[in-house]
C-alpha cells in the first residue's frame, strides 16, 4: 500500500493506493472456468489508535483501488495506519507519517 | 414500488439519458479529464515501478549480474532523464534503439538471457507479469518532469525519423489505414477518446510525454512498443517484431515530435 497523509486548516488528507487483485468470482478463465472471488472485504483506517474510517469493499472496486478521505484532527509527525481484510483472510496493514 | 412512481422513474430515467446522449460529445472530454485529475494521485504504475527498480537491481540472468551497468545512453548506469532523450544512437550497437530495445541489448550482453527469452513474450498478461514492462515503468518514471530533447543529429537517428514519418502516413490492410488517418488532423475521436494529431506540437506533446501509462481498463501497465503494436492492431495490421526497426523508426518520429514539452510520465489512461 502507498499512503500519503497531508493536515491542512485542521483536516487530514489521506490518499491511500492499495495493491489487489480485486477478483470478482464472476469472470472466466480460458477454459471457461470460473475465476474464483478474490478481493478486500473490510478496511479500517486508524489515527493515534482511534478509527477514523470503517467500510466494506465488494466486487464492484476496481483492481489496485485508489481511496480518498479525509478527517477532523491530525498533527504533522503523527501516524495513520490503514488496514484490509481480503476474501482468503489475508490481512494487510501500512502506515505513514501525516506532513 | 407501486407502478406509477415506477413508471414515472422510468421516464425520468430515460429523459436523463436522452439529454445526456445530447450533451455527452462536448462535455465527455471534460468528464474524462475530471476523472483523470481525481486519479491522478493514485497511479497504480508506481508499483511497477518499485518492481522495476527490484528489478534494476537484483543480479539476473545466466551471469548473475544486476542491469546498474546498463547504458541508456547518458553512460553506464545513469537511468535519471534518459528516457527524455530516447531514441538514440547508439555506437556500440551501430543502431538507433528506443527504451525497450536497449534493454533487451543490456539483458543479453550483460546478463547473458537469450533474447527470444525476452522478446517472445514481452508483454504482460493477466496470468504473467512481463519484467521488461516493469523495468519499462521504473526508467521512465526517472524522467518525469525532464524536458523532451530528442536528436536527430546523427545520419541514422534522422534516416529512422524520416522512416517513421513515412510509415506514420503509409496507408496499407484491409481498412487502407494509416496511423494518420486517425491521428493526423484535429477533433477526430474513437467512441468517446479524443484522438491526438501528431502533426499538432501540443497534441504530440501531451500523448508522447504521458505514455507508458498504466491502462485502468486493463489493470496492467503498458509499454510504448505495446501501444504501437495496439494501434497497428487496431488498424488491421500484421503484428510488428518486438523492438523492430520500423517500430523504433515510428517511435523516434513520434517522440521528436513531442520535444520541448517536460516528460510526464508514467502517465495513467482509461
Amino acid at each position: 500500500m502507498k499512503i500519503r497523509a497531508s493536515v491542512k486548516d485542521g483536516v487530514t488528507e489521506v490518499k491511500v493506493l492499495m495493491q489487489h487483485e480485486m477478483e470478482t468470482g464472476l469472470r472466466k478463465d480460458k477454459d471457461g472456468k470460473l475465476v474464483p472471488a478474490w478481493h478486500i472485504t473490510e478496511i479500517k483506517a486508524q489515527h493515534n489508535g482511534k478509527t477514523v474510517l470503517e467500510g466494506q469493499f465488494g466486487t464492484a472496486v476496481s483492481k489496485n483501488p485508489y481511496l480518498v478521505f479525509h478527517f477532523k484532527g491530525g498533527a504533522p509527525g503523527e501516524k495513520v495506519s490503514v488496514n484490509w481484510v481480503d476474501t482468503t483472510g489475508d490481512t494487510r496493514v501500512d502506515e505513514a507519517e501525516i506532513k | 414500488m407501486n407502478t406509477s412512481i415506477l413508471k414515472s422513474a422510468i421516464i425520468s430515467f430515460a429523459f436523463a439519458t436522452y439529454c445526456s446522449a445530447a450533451m455527452a460529445a462536448g462535455s465527455a472530454s471534460d468528464e474524462i479529464a475530471k476523472y483523470r485529475e481525481m486519479i491522478s494521485d493514485g497511479n497504480p504504475a508506481e508499483f511497477d515501478e518499485m518492481r522495476g527498480e527490484e528489478l534494476w537491481k537484483k543480479a539476473g540472468g545466466p551471469n548473475k549480474v544486476s542491469l546498474e551497468k546498463c547504458d541508456l545512453g547518458k553512460g553506464a548506469g545513469v537511468v535519471k532523464g534518459v528516457y527524455a532523450e530516447l531514441p538514440r544512437y547508439f555506437a556500440d550497437t551501430n543502431r538507433v534503439q528506443d527504451l525497450e530495445s536497449r534493454l533487451v541489448t543490456c539483458m543479453t550482453t550483460l546478463q547473458g538471457t537469450p533474447e527470444k527469452d525476452i522478446t517472445t513474450k514481452p508483454f504482460s498478461t493477466d496470468d504473467s507479469k512481463s519484467e521488461i514492462e516493469a523495468l519499462v515503468a521504473y526508467v521512465v518514471g526517472q524522467s518525469k518532469g525532464v524536458k523532451m530533447n530528442v536528436s536527430i543529429s546523427h545520419p541514422k537517428e534522422k534516416e529512422a525519423y524520416e522512416i517513421g514519418k513515412k510509415i506514420f502516413v503509409y496507408r496499407a490492410g484491409p481498412y487502407d489505414f494509416a496511423c494518420d488517418t486517425c491521428h493526423g488532423r484535429d477533433n477526430i475521436r474513437i467512441r468517446m477518446q479524443d484522438l491526438p494529431n501528431f502533426n499538432n506540437a501540443k497534441d504530440a506533446q501531451s500523448a508522447y510525454t504521458t505514455w507508458p501509462a498504466y491502462r485502468v481498463s486493463q489493470g496492467l501497465f503498458r509499454s510504448y512498443q505495446w501501444r504501437l503494436n495496439d494501434c497497428l492492431r487496431q488498424q488491421r495490421f500484421p503484428e510488428p517484431k518486438y523492438v523492430s526497426d520500423a517500430t523504433i523508426a515510428l517511435t523516434m518520429f513520434m517522440a521528436r515530435s513531442a520535444n520541448g514539452a517536460d516528460y510526464d510520465g508514467p502517465g495513467l489512461k482509461r
